[in-house]
């Protein structure tokens, strides 16, 4: 730097002195207190979160034993009390819905994806269908499984099978939803590549698209599924309601009932016995949940990661 | 030498026509034009399950007592259908979740989308996802057992007037206070994707010409995302017209028209679900009452979706 002449030294210190500052001067009192009122308002859900947790905790972690899940509910002996028939009983419902869903959600995926022609009408009445599906209250749905399944054409009566299908219906839009992105996410290339190839739309969905976004596909499904196993509403119109002391024939016969309502009638009862029974019911439905969606967020940040 | 001459194969032609027609194709297309239009099915499935019962209840109870004001009691030996008291109901619990979810979402939502570094969006985003992934029921147990006792035993009972009356066990403000926070993701994560569908070089030219953070998140993203956020606001009453556990735990069970934080309430979908619990007859009036008051609120939840629709439609148009 020697060799700088002295004309250039003088230029760059006047440079040098007329810069504005580009950082701040001060502190900047009312956007801090904008950020902080915003940290507050998502601390707002996270806290309440941790404190629901504590409290599921707290209350019903004293009858988390073996009891709960082996014993049949009694009245009498409530501290050995368990729910052994709702555990059955939504078994046997999410089966259900979990063979109705995976079909038929994938299959209307590929449909809307690969086939469907977004120009037409009827592809367009389908999707604002579904959009509307996605946001009609879970009661609704009961009131449906009730009229068409449990009565009306379907006729099932009020068994586990009819449980499944009003959830599946509930949970269908969650599924083809999150199995079109997936679809979406496999690059055209490949398609491209294996018509050029000779391979007919079909071998082409179902030799290469389909296995890459399988993992996609699972999230949502597992997602469904979390939904669709803390719902409670619906399944209180379409027979999981009465207090059963045994357990289901069968999907198809026989009285019913399911965690999420073996806990609602514990928890409206006024007896103290029966409130920490339902907090422990409530802890078991919490832990099966955060199991289900650590998975789902596990597949999805692995899955992300390799494209 | 003679030159060897090119036959082609009179037998095969060169042609790009399939070898042989693939029937087998034409039905897997045809199975999948089915499963997609089971969401059309779906819909009709719902519209006629709920017409032909309210059709029947329709012809005991004149429309213009079921809209009329006097009280509900439908299950009473004497029933009354004042549908009013039920719908104010709903609103009550609509207007006292909606104080917190609405500015809790959007709040929740800037910071997420304009905020957050990356390692802390990993974080929040699973946490928001846990919260919406709670079953209503753990929520109802939380607000009956949890929230209800611990406004009750610090009830501002100074207070003048009705206010200052301490609460039974189920009553407005518990009910409305969880459920408001059970809402927050879902305002949250639709009013975050429309802030991030705002492009970046909107948010660049605001930092270049020396925008602060504050500046850049009112001034730019949030009227740029204006639709979302309105969708997702609009999402979110619509969840709490529609939620059921909570308000059937928590909510009480009195159809009440009534504003007072320290009330009982009963609403729509409570009615739907208590109704439904107890024994109904087939047939009966009382068995028609859970119909025609689930067509009305199918018919709210559909009005107030669609213009959700159309919303979100809008700020993908501008866009994407």
């Amino acid at each position: 730097m020697s060799k700088t002449s002295g004309r250039t030294r003088v230029a760059v210190e006047a440079a040098r002195s007329s810069t504005i500052r580009l950082d701040r001067v001060g502190v900047d009192i009312k956007g801090e207190l904008f950020r902080a009122v915003l940290l507050l308002s998502i601390l707002l859900g996270v806290v309440m979160l941790a404190t629901l947790l504590i409290f599921v905790v707290v209350r019903g972690g004293p009858r988390l034993d073996i009891n709960l899940f082996t014993q049949m509910p009694s009245s009498i002996n409530t501290d050995t009390s368990g729910f052994l028939p709702a555990i059955v009983g939504t078994t046997y419902v999410m089966l259900g819905t979990l063979l109705t869903i995976v079909p038929i959600g994938v299959s209307a995926a590929i449909y809307l994806e690969e086939y469907a022609d977004r120009d037409k009408w009827y592809n367009r009445v389908i999707e604002v269908n579904l959009q509307n599906l996605a946001a009609v209250p879970s009661i609704v749905f009961g009131i449906l499984g009730l009229a068409f399944i449990v009565r009306g054409p379907l006729n099932l009566g009020f068994v586990a099978f009819a449980g499944s299908l009003t959830l599946a219906m509930m949970v269908l839009p969650t599924v083809i939803i999150s199995s079109r992105e997936s679809i979406r996410g496999v690059p055209p290339t490949l398609r491209d590549a294996s018509l050029a190839l000779g391979a007919t739309k079909w071998q082409t969905t179902w030799r290469q698209v389909l296995p890459l976004s399988v993992p996609g596909i699972l999230t949502g499904t597992i997602l469904a599924m979390s939904r669709a196993i803390g719902e409670t509403a619906p399944l209180l119109l379409v027979g999981a309601t009465t207090f059963v002391r045994f357990l289901p024939e069968s999907a198809f016969s026989g009285a019913y009932s399911a965690i999420p309502v073996q806990i609602y009638q514990w928890a409206v009862r006024p007896q103290e016995e029966f409130r920490v029974l339902a907090a422990a019911g409530a802890l078991v439905l919490v832990a099966l949940l955060l199991a289900m969606n650590s998975v789902a967020i596990w597949l999805r940040a692995r899955y992300s990661r390799q494209t | 030498m003679a030159t060897p001459t090119i036959t082609r194969p009179t037998e095969a032609p060169l042609t790009l026509e399939a070898s042989r027609p693939r029937i087998g194709e034409k039905v897997i297309v045809a199975w999948l034009f089915l499963a997609a239009s089971l969401a059309v099915l779906i819909t009709i499935g719902i519209v006629a399950s709920l017409i032909l019962p309210t059709i029947e209840f329709f012809k005991t109870v004149p429309l213009g007592r079921f809209f009329s004001m006097e009280p509900w009691g439908p299950l009473f030996a004497d029933p009354t259908y004042g549908v009013v008291h039920i719908v104010g109901g709903t609103l009550a619990i609509v207007l006292y979740s909606s104080v917190i979810a609405l500015p809790a979402g959007l709040g929740s939502a800037i910071y997420m989308s304009e905020y957050a570094g990356p390692r802390m969006r990993k974080v929040l985003q699973p946490l928001l996802e846990i919260l919406e992934g709670i079953p209503t029921v753990v929520y109802g147990i939380f607000a009956l057992f949890f929230m209800g006792p611990i406004l009750k035993d610090n009830w501002p009972t100074w207070l003048p007037g009705k206010l200052g009356e301490e609460p039974g066990f189920q009553f407005l403000l518990a009910a409305g206070l969880v459920l408001g926070v059970m809402i927050i993701p879902t305002v949250a994560s639709v009013a975050s994707d429309s802030m991030n569908a705002v492009p970046r070089s909107l948010r660049e030219a605001a930092y270049g010409l020396g925008s602060t953070r504050m500046q850049v998140a009112t001034k730019v993203i949030v009227p740029s995302a204006l639709s979302g956020i309105t969708a997702s606001f609009v999402l979110g009453l619509s969840r709490a017209v529609g939620e059921t556990m909570v308000v059937l735990m928590a909510a009480g069970a009195m159809a009440n028209l009534t504003l007072w934080p320290n009330d009982p309430i009963l609403t729509m979908t409570a009615f739907i679900g208590r109704t439904a619990t107890g024994d109904i007859s087939t047939g009966g009036t009382s068995y028609y009452t859970v119909f025609a008051v689930g067509t009305l609120l199918f018919l709210i939840t559909l009005t107030v979706n669609m213009i959700a629709i159309t919303l979100v439609r809008r700020f993908r148009e501008v866009y994407e």
